[in-house]
């Protein structure tokens, strides 16, 4: 980090021009709206269809596939992808009746997940075992983003919430209420099938910036957080996508200016605001 | 289309898996009657409703729901599955649920009711569905938050919403206490009234909806029987359905109690009642 040249004033028009100061700041800026803008939407729809174990299990396949990438020489971005696409399509292959919902699978898939973690940890050994690119894969690269990824970024979350907007609302009637939107004539099983794939791609994402282990600080928590706070679908979505916004910002602004990784920071905003937003709207909250 | 028939079955046997569930079955529900379907475990009430829904085509005879063959009109029939009551933390407006039941299916976003006349339509629809069933004090409320009755209503609320000429409910009342079950039928019977539409609705117990029926439809031992509620619920009625002794004696208050029926209404309750 460049801390000895960023140091924080009470001038935050100053600050903001010492954040900017930097193409690779600028990047993981851009970088960071991307993620959370497709994290905090489709995170919003896997918290309501209750496939955070789902979202996990891909999230763990993420990382041997970015490994795998690294060690065959290929874009570790299609390593992330690649792997999570296959992961979506095999968990809509054994989840219960195509529907998404895991179940009495969770502990075969709890072995894969173990072994996933293993063979990443093998292919990063083969590599070179430099410790620092395992902690990359892990944590993130927060800082290493490079203008080539914020432009294919890009491309993938337009795609990505392009299809969110059309498979809306059938999702949101299959997800609250499958028995009925089955019986409306809904695809629900092909929803399902599409929606792991969305969930894929915003793993995918999501892992290059954050890194594998800390997907979910913006995937889970703002989503988990904007629906304690609203039962409105539409408030519901933009909300999880402004707290993504904002903790994956704020957590990048405090990193430059403290000694202590974004990492730590992103997951820390987003767990404190859960938890406060927890306490304070109680155990039903208000619509 | 003969329009004062709302479903007509004539010599009709539906099976599943090649054994019949009920055979020889003749009835004719009229253009908005309110009728339950009755019957022991097993006997066909689900089954009579796939018919009607055109899920399941009868292996004998004729059937003619709304005019036409069953499935024809599947866009005219509301269906209020067996169910399920929403999971506590489900964190989706009742308002929202009824609005999916009128366009949910549909792809893309609506647009905001500020812009758009049909999307004010849509709304002013789902909130005069909420008054009809008298919601409005918690539509606002997350449904995984509401009691089961509350949580019906909305249901039959979502099932009304898209104006259907048919409302099938399967065992709607069988998650509410005894007060309850009688609000939701006086309120289907006050619907079945001011909106014309005709309703069958499964039930285990017939009393607390007894007041509210035109017709009852009654499923036991591979037949079924159609009448007003006093003829098919009377003593030589079920003896020859069940084709054993039956008696139906009248309590005080007008309550019908079945004396001798193979099965014993309490039958779904016995595996609790044998604890160790």
């Amino acid at each position: 980090m460049a801390t000895e040249l960023a140091a924080l004033s009470w001038n935050l028009v100053g600050d903001f021009e010492q954040l900017t100061a930097y193409p690779f700041m600028v990047q993981a800026l851009e970088a960071g709206a991307i993620v959370a803008a497709m994290a905090g939407a489709i995170g919003w729809f896997m918290v309501l269809r209750r496939q955070v174990f789902a979202g996990h299990t891909l999230s763990v396949i993420a990382f041997p596939g970015a490994a795998g990438a690294t060690l065959a020489g290929l874009p570790i971005a299609l390593g992330y992808f690649g792997a999570c696409g296959l992961g979506a399509l095999a968990l809509s292959l054994v989840s219960r009746a195509g529907e998404g919902q895991l179940s009495s699978e969770s502990a075969a898939i709890g072995t894969v997940q173990a072994f996933g973690l293993g063979l990443g940890f093998l292919f990063v050994s083969l590599y070179g075992g430099q410790l620092s690119g395992l902690q990359s894969l892990l944590f993130g690269t927060f800082l290493g983003i490079t203008a080539g990824q914020v432009q294919t970024l890009l491309w993938i979350a337009v795609a990505a919430l392009a299809i969110l907007i059309v498979l809306g609302r059938p999702l949101l009637f299959a997800s609250v209420d499958g028995a009925v939107a089955r019986a409306a004539g809904v695809p629900t099983r092909w929803l399902a099938l599409a929606f792991l794939l969305l969930l894929g791609m915003a793993v995918a994402a999501t892992a290059e910036i954050t890194g594998a282990l800390l997907v979910f600080a913006l995937l889970v928590t703002p989503a988990a957080t904007a629906q304690r706070l609203t039962a409105r679908p539409g408030r519901g979505l933009a909300l999880s996508v402004l707290i993504a916004l904002a903790v994956t910002w704020l957590g990048l602004a405090i990193a430059y200016f403290s000694p202590y990784p974004v990492g730590f920071w992103v997951t820390s905003l987003s767990f404190g605001l859960y938890v406060a937003v927890r306490a304070l709207a109680g155990g039903g909250g208000k619509a | 289309m003969s329009d004062g028939e709302a479903v007509a079955l004539a010599g009709a046997t539906a099976s599943r898996g090649g054994a019949p569930v009920w055979s020889g079955v003749d009835l004719t529900i009229g253009q908005g009657e309110f009728a339950a379907v009755l019957g022991p475990n097993g006997a066909g009430k689900s089954t009579f409703l796939d018919v009607v829904l055109g899920l399941l085509p009868l292996s004998a005879g004729s059937a003619t729901v709304l005019g036409a063959a069953p499935g024809a009109r599947r866009a005219q029939i509301g269906y209020l599955p067996q169910r399920r009551s929403f999971d506590a933390g489900t964190r989706v407006r009742g308002r929202d649920l009824v609005r999916l039941g009128l366009d949910g299916g549909r792809w893309g976003l609506p647009l905001p009711a500020a812009l758009s006349p049909a999307s004010r339509a849509a709304a002013g629809r789902v909130e005069e569905m909420i008054e009809l069933v008298g919601a409005g004090a918690y539509a606002s409320r997350p449904i995984g938050a509401l009691s089961g009755g509350e949580q019906q209503r909305l249901l039959i609320a979502q099932a009304l919403v898209r104006r259907p000429r048919l409302l099938l409910l399967d065992e709607p009342l069988d998650s509410l206490d005894l007060s309850n079950q009688g609000a939701v039928a006086a309120l289907v019977q006050r619907i079945c009234e001011s909106e014309g539409v005709t309703v069958l609705l499964v039930a285990h117990d017939v009393n607390p909806i007894l007041g509210y029926l035109d017709r009852v439809v009654y499923f036991a031992a591979g037949q079924g029987v159609e009448g007003t509620p006093r003829e098919v619920i009377s003593g030589p009625t079920l003896s020859r359905l069940y084709g054993a002794p039956i008696e139906v004696l009248e309590a005080s208050d007008g309550r019908l109690v079945v004396v001798g029926t193979p099965e014993p209404p309490a039958h779904h309750h016995s595996r609790h009642d044998h604890g160790h």
